[in-house]
């Protein structure tokens, strides 16, 4: 007898949750729709990582879409906007299990991130399953845009970011290297991130096709504080120039003990946008005269705007963005929301229907948006597919003594892809 | 020591040295590989043992305040990494605000006195609060429980301070005076390294007065030895107890600032991890519980971290050597816990933590 009740009550539960999908007969998209009825607000998803030590890159990101939804007077279509946050950390795990959270919520129209590529690893799958959008602002690993699989390459549909290539910036750091700076002998070092990593190794392949030499390929720890022992060793092989795509802190301490190693008083050290804030050249000291570091072209009346507005509100309590993707965050939220906007079919009783493989389209054919990072336009071939960023909006900036002493930021911009000797795009 | 040759034969015997013929083939290979390649200068091995041996006097100061616990209470305050941060993160704003005004560097002697009392009171009232209101209440209480607590305790201070003060990272600003370097024979030494080392040994000797020479010294070694004999001898073990966290816990403030003297970047509310786990691999190195053992385990792990992976690492060929610094800081704790558990001094057991 009892398995006939389990039945009917199985049953029971089959029919409760298929009632919703017979409901939507307005809907005519192929992945489905998001329904919003008359007086729900619209649900905007964010995978970031808010805890545990890369917090700071998660509050920047959070901020700018804080900033982007303030922006509107949080209102779309008529509605007020909820963020619903989900912790992603900084692991596929952490990005699985904030994805598998977001996915289950079927008021969520998209969602803004991940913060780290590894934790956009475990999180894309569920996504794109789901039928839904991420638009990531601070993914920057050259697989996750790439669906060759065999190349390591992770793509699936669905998936956009407003965070540039690390093929853009690497090749635009070996470039620098090569035609201003006149460098022979090149050393990187990462931190083991999949980020750091391919930045290095996109530098060191690129410098190494220019015909430089690359002397030492090294690595160091997140959560070292020590870098003599490196330092040391790559002071023995006498680079030019020495490339150190890692993050803060590790970037200040690497900088900072580099003057103080016999050896590598006349090296160049260069680093991206991993360790492009203000702080940095602040917390760096006199040591950071004289860095180079390649990152986003964010300057200009809108940029300067929005960081007035981000001392007025403080999203998250902070006076200035702690880090560097706030930008990308602010575009990426923007762009979800204005497709959000084109894509909204609403029905007679006052519903929105927001079809996801419509939304996916709309942010696809994203072009010439002018955002806080340049101009962007998403693309959808591979090794680009969701790369909205072109990485025409990167520089290479040199840190000054109004860096270091008076906060000024960014510092002045020497360089970019326009007076490149190779302009082959 | 090598045992499987007679009657009582054991697998567990002959695996543990086979373990130590192959690690001291590896050390010794590996040295004299990168030693006779002779790429790195005698002038460079001895900046990386003095840079070892600065960063080691700082795992001390962290390290006794395990110890120092360890001795009394027989429990690990894993939350003493961030009794350390408590500290070195607070006073960075205080540093921020002698520099703007000059006084960092008109008296630099002066502010840094100022910076590590500042620092050390910080310290030492997160750690008898944590003391008071965490462990107290679970003395007497298998030990695996204060041992959770003091985990759950570590992550309650950490985002409370990213509460208080932000999540963004902080660096302490340069002090003139500790700029430049000693040149002794050509070969240059950075002074704020020389400072460092200075400034820790001093405080390691005030501590070890403390519990040599003193009367609350004296009552902390009854406690630690036998705390219901103590009680009746007329001792408050509670003031004792709080009193040791409290010195502990100074110690760790004080290392926060000399380690912003010596590392000024990467100050967040992140930052007392890992030097807490290398402390307490410190502290387990010489000898859990044994006040020199701690000082002495600091330094080993210092200079060790320093010169392995140039040394034997990279000798031995394997890429990235330096990325496993802290590989070589952990296999040494795991070597201690095989061959020598009690540390390189010894724990100091009396019969009823035995």
């Amino acid at each position: 007898m009892k398995r006939i009740y389990l039945l009917f009550t199985l049953l029971g539960l089959l029919v409760a949750f298929a009632m919703p999908a017979f409901a939507q007969d307005g809907c005519m998209d192929a992945l489905g729709c998001v329904e919003i009825a008359s007086d729900d607000p619209v649900v905007i998803g964010a995978m970031l990582s808010v805890s545990g030590a890369t917090s700071f890159y998660g509050e920047d990101s959070l901020g700018g879409i804080e900033l982007a939804i303030s922006g509107r007077d949080g209102m779309l279509l008529g509605r007020e906007i909820t963020l619903v946050v989900e912790d992603s950390l900084c692991s596929a795990e952490g990005g699985q299990a904030a994805a598998q959270r977001v996915a289950a919520d079927e008021t969520i129209v998209g969602a803004i991130g991940t913060t780290c590529s590894g934790a956009a690893q475990g999180a894309m799958p569920i996504i794109s399953e789901a039928g839904m959008v991420m638009i990531s602002s601070s993914n920057t690993s050259p697989s996750l845009t790439n669906d060759d699989t065999e190349a390591g390459g992770t793509y699936l549909p669905g998936y956009f970011r407003t965070a540039h290539n690390d093929l853009f910036q690497g090749a635009m750091g070996a470039r620098y290297a090569v035609e201003v700076l006149k460098a022979g002998a090149v050393a990187t070092i990462h931190d083991g991130d999949p980020y750091t990593e391919g930045l290095a190794v996109v530098m060191a392949n690129t410098f190494a096709g220019l015909n430089g030499d690359v002397v030492f390929q090294g690595a160091v720890s997140k959560g070292d504080t020590d870098m003599s022992a490196i330092l040391t060793e790559i002071a023995a092989s006498a680079p030019d120039v020495v490339y150190l795509p890692v993050f803060v802190p590790e970037s200040e301490f690497l900088v900072s003990q580099a003057a103080n190693t016999p050896g590598l008083e006349d090296a160049v050290m260069m680093t991206a946008d991993g360790s492009f804030s203000a702080t940095f050249a602040q917390n760096t000291g006199a040591a950071a005269v004289g860095v180079v570091m390649t990152g986003p072209h964010v300057s200009g009346d809108a940029y300067s705007a929005f960081l007035d507005l981000w001392a007025e509100e403080q999203p998250g309590g902070t006076d200035a963005p702690p880090s560097g993707f706030h930008a990308h965050a602010y575009d990426a939220a923007n762009i979800l929301m204005d497709a959000v906007e084109a894509v909204a079919e609403e029905l007679d009783d006052g519903t929105v229907l927001i079809g996801r493989q419509a939304l996916r389209d709309a942010i696809s054919a994203v072009e010439n948006y002018d955002g806080l990072t340049g101009s962007l336009t998403c693309q959808d071939e591979s090794p680009y597919a969701g790369d909205c960023a072109t990485g025409t909006a990167l520089a290479v900036f040199e840190i000054t003594e109004p860096q270091v002493n008076d906060g000024e930021w960014p510092p002045p911009i020497v360089w970019d892809l326009s007076m490149s000797m190779m302009n082959d795009g | 020591m090598f045992k499987w040759n007679t009657d009582d034969f054991s697998w567990v015997d002959f695996t543990i040295d086979v373990l130590r013929v192959i690690i001291v083939l590896g050390v010794v290979i590996g040295a004299w590989n990168t030693l006779s390649s002779g790429r790195i200068s005698f002038a460079q091995w001895v900046n990386l043992f003095a840079a070892g041996l600065s960063q080691g006097s700082i795992y001390a100061l962290i390290a006794l305040g395990y110890t120092l616990v360890y001795g009394i209470l027989l429990m690990i305050n894993f939350a003493h990494g961030e009794v350390f941060m408590a500290g070195a993160f607070s006073t960075v704003f205080l540093a921020e605000a002698l520099n703007r005004t000059g006084f960092l560097n008109a008296q630099p002697l002066l502010a840094i006195l100022l910076m590590i009392a500042f620092a050390g009171l910080v310290s030492m009232s997160v750690a008898i609060l944590l003391e008071r209101i965490a462990y107290r209440p679970l003395r007497g209480s298998p030990r695996l429980v204060p041992l959770i607590t003091a985990i759950g305790a570590s992550f309650f201070l950490q985002y409370t301070f990213r509460g208080l003060y932000g999540s963004g990272f902080k660096a302490y600003p340069g002090v003139n005076a500790l700029q430049g370097a000693i040149v002794i024979g050509g070969i240059s030494i950075p002074v704020v390294q020389v400072f460092v080392f200075c400034a820790a040994l001093v405080l390691m000797l005030c501590l070890y007065w403390l519990v040599e020479r003193t009367r609350i010294g004296k009552a902390m070694r009854a406690v630690s030895e036998n705390k219901e004999v103590a009680r009746l001898m007329g001792i408050d073990i509670d003031w004792v107890i709080m009193f040791t966290f409290g010195v502990g816990g100074f110690l760790a403030g004080s290392a926060g600032v000399i380690n912003g003297l010596f590392r000024p970047q990467g100050v967040n509310f992140y930052m007392g991890f890992i030097p807490g786990i290398k402390a307490f691999t410190a502290a387990v190195l010489g000898g859990i519980g044994n006040i020199p053992g701690a000082m002495l385990g600091g330094l080993f792990l210092g200079v060790i971290e320093a010169i392995g992976p140039n040394l034997v690492l990279a000798g031995l060929g394997i890429p990235g050597a330096n990325q496993l610094k802290d590989v070589i800081a952990f296999t040494m704790l795991v070597l201690v816990l095989i061959f020598r558990p009690q540390g390189i001094l010894g724990e100091r057991l009396s019969e009823t933590k035995a």
